[in-house]
């Protein structure tokens, strides 16, 4: 105790002398700590920032309604579309209508693409190789990519891309209480929006508490760690998580009880949108490109 | 204040999936319009005490009346003696994170009415009375996660507010909060009890105690309840708070460079007077 209060504290100086010169590019973090803290960052920055949502853009001045039913039509004409050159032109158009939102496109386009790998790269890749059809590229280990399976794998990343690219335009450009209004006045089930309302907000909170661990671990890491190290840190880190999410689940429910809860949530109504000129215009024009698309693409 | 029993616990045990013990043979009894502090420190069995009080755990042996009631899982089957009883008694959870779920803070204040089945203009007059009362107006269209610790306590007041409960469960309601946000929420819980509500406070905040309590229950950290009395009498047995883990030994040293240790006191009272009311 008394060695404690009576120690001096080091000087600037000492410290600084102390320290080895850092050297440019020599990086400490591991691949999957850095695709990790990469995959939350975008996350947070996609789902959870409204700065977009309130800068003035095209779509930001369209009705929160419009949006999503226009959405909901320009994904099922993407479904539907069996022309690479048509759900092409639908994602050429997704990056026009970003440009005009005030969404910088090269951010908007890494945003999506940054995710494809993970979700649906793992599924087109063996496409590209157990679809039957003609040889296209003969790899080592007899590995043979097909001129059907790149098809196959091209649609499905086309599609994946082009879709999850208008869900992201309406997440951007709408502020999530919006489309959660939206979905209200849309007869979407109480129950559902309640869930989505929740389930948008949890992450927020799981998502800094992971981002926490990464950081508070970062400053207790000296050294290089290997992989099988970080392999065991992510799992330890997806336990403790998964731990949380449980408790906080509990805890929630509990909190949602003591207020009334009954297990049928009664929400409020209070959306007080209107219906201006330009949303009209906007109806007609996703009308016509619908049911072109659906058209041209058959 | 008057003389009805609100709650009352007989040898009331907790434990926790039957295992883990939160707590022990606890007895107490509180009367309508009475302000009461539960002291104890972390893991001493507050928490699980208010939740008991709540009608959200419920004993595991021992009984917990309210108004007279037993409080049971059937009890609560019933919708009727559910919403009277969550109509009454409203708490104010420690992690305000658990407390507000919903997208924007109209919303999370409108929850508990709407729950309730109030019609929609008794649910707007209530939710901008308690916007209001709790001065966050200018909060009402916010997502409530992206608040600062004394914005979502208001919040999380105000979820509780438009319930009008006549009991008020306040769990740790000062921790993470900056002196002045502590300050004002002291006064709303005075204000509370003035207004003729029984408030039972969970802390281990000593600061607090005497500005918000009639009467102290002591919990030690074997979950029992070790003592009661007026805020006056529990803080000064220092002997008490230090085996409870409440108080501890204060160590600094003089100008003379000589350490010095003595008890960590908490003032009991302010020791000035004032000249002016305080503010409303």
């Amino acid at each position: 105790m008394s060695e404690n209060l009576t120690a001096s504290s080091p000087s600037a100086g000492s410290m600084q002398a102390g320290l080895p010169a850092p050297v440019a590019g020599r990086r400490r973090n591991g691949v999957i700590e850095r695709t990790l803290a990469e995959l939350s960052h975008a996350m947070e920055h996609s789902l959870f920032s409204e700065d977009i949502a309130r800068k003035p853009g095209l779509l930001q001045s369209l009705d929160p309604r419009v949006k999503l039913l226009s959405m909901l039509a320009l994904l099922i004409a993407v479904g539907l579309s069996r022309s690479l050159l048509v759900i092409a032109g639908l994602y050429v158009i997704t990056l026009v209508l970003a440009w005009r939102s005030a969404i910088p496109v090269g951010f908007f386009i890494k945003r999506v693409w940054l995710f494809l790998p993970f979700f649906t790269g793992v599924i087109a890749l063996p496409a590209l190789f157990l679809t039957p059809g003609p040889a296209l590229l003969q790899l080592p280990l007899d590995l043979v990519v097909t001129r059907t399976g790149l098809m196959t794998a091209l649609f499905l990343l086309l599609r994946v891309s082009t879709s999850v690219s208008m869900a992201a335009l309406l997440t951007f450009t709408t502020p999530w209480i919006d489309v959660l209004k939206a979905l209200g006045v849309l007869r979407m089930p109480e129950a559902v929006i309640l869930i989505f309302g929740m389930t948008y907000r949890y992450i927020y909170l799981l998502l800094n508490t992971a981002n926490d661990m990464f950081l508070s671990r970062k400053s207790r890491v000296v050294g290089r760690t290997t992989g099988a190290d970080q392999r065991r840190m992510m799992g330890a880190s997806a336990g403790v998580l998964l731990g949380k999410s449980m408790r906080l689940s509990s805890e929630v429910y509990l909190a949602m009880q003591s207020r009334g809860f009954r297990g049928h949530a009664r929400m409020p109504g209070t959306a007080s949108f209107s219906i201006r000129a330009r949303d009209w215009v906007a109806v007609i024009v996703v009308a016509i490109v619908t049911v072109g698309a659906i058209w041209l693409g058959q | 204040m008057n003389n009805e029993t609100i709650f009352d616990l007989q040898d009331v045990s907790f434990a926790y999936e039957g295992k883990q013990t939160a707590l022990e043979h606890v007895s107490l009894s509180i009367n309508a319009g009475e302000r009461i502090v539960v002291l104890g420190s972390n893991g001493s069995g507050k928490s699980t005490l208010l939740k008991l009080l709540d009608g959200l755990y419920f004993a595991t042996v021992g009984v917990v009346n309210a108004y007279g009631q037993p409080l049971t899982e059937v009890a609560f089957d019933d919708d009727a003696f559910n919403f009277a009883f969550r109509r009454k008694v409203g708490l104010v959870f420690q992690d305000t994170d658990v407390q507000l779920f919903s997208p924007s803070v109209w919303e999370e204040v409108a929850f508990a009415p709407m729950q309730m089945g109030l019609g929609k203009a008794e649910v707007n007059a209530r939710v901008d009375s308690a916007l209001h009362a709790l001065r966050i107006e200018k909060l009402r269209d916010r997502a409530p996660h992206r608040l600062s610790g004394g914005e979502k306590r208001r919040v999380a007041l105000a979820s509780v507010l438009t319930l009008q409960p006549d009991v008020w469960l306040l769990d740790e309601p000062t921790t993470g909060l900056d002196p002045r946000s502590q300050s004002w929420l002291v006064n709303f819980i005075v204000d509370q009890g003035r207004a003729g509500h029984t408030v039972i406070t969970a802390t281990h905040d000593l600061s607090i105690v005497d500005a918000i309590a009639d009467r102290v229950y002591v919990f030690d950290e074997a979950h029992h309840v070790v003592a009661q009395g007026t805020p006056h009498a529990i803080l000064s047995n220092n002997e008490l708070l230090l085996a409870c883990n409440l108080s501890h030994d204060h160590v600094h040293r003089h100008d003379d460079g000589n350490e010095h240790m003595h008890p960590h006191v908490h003032p009991l009272a302010h020791t000035h007077t004032h000249a002016l009311k305080r503010e409303a």
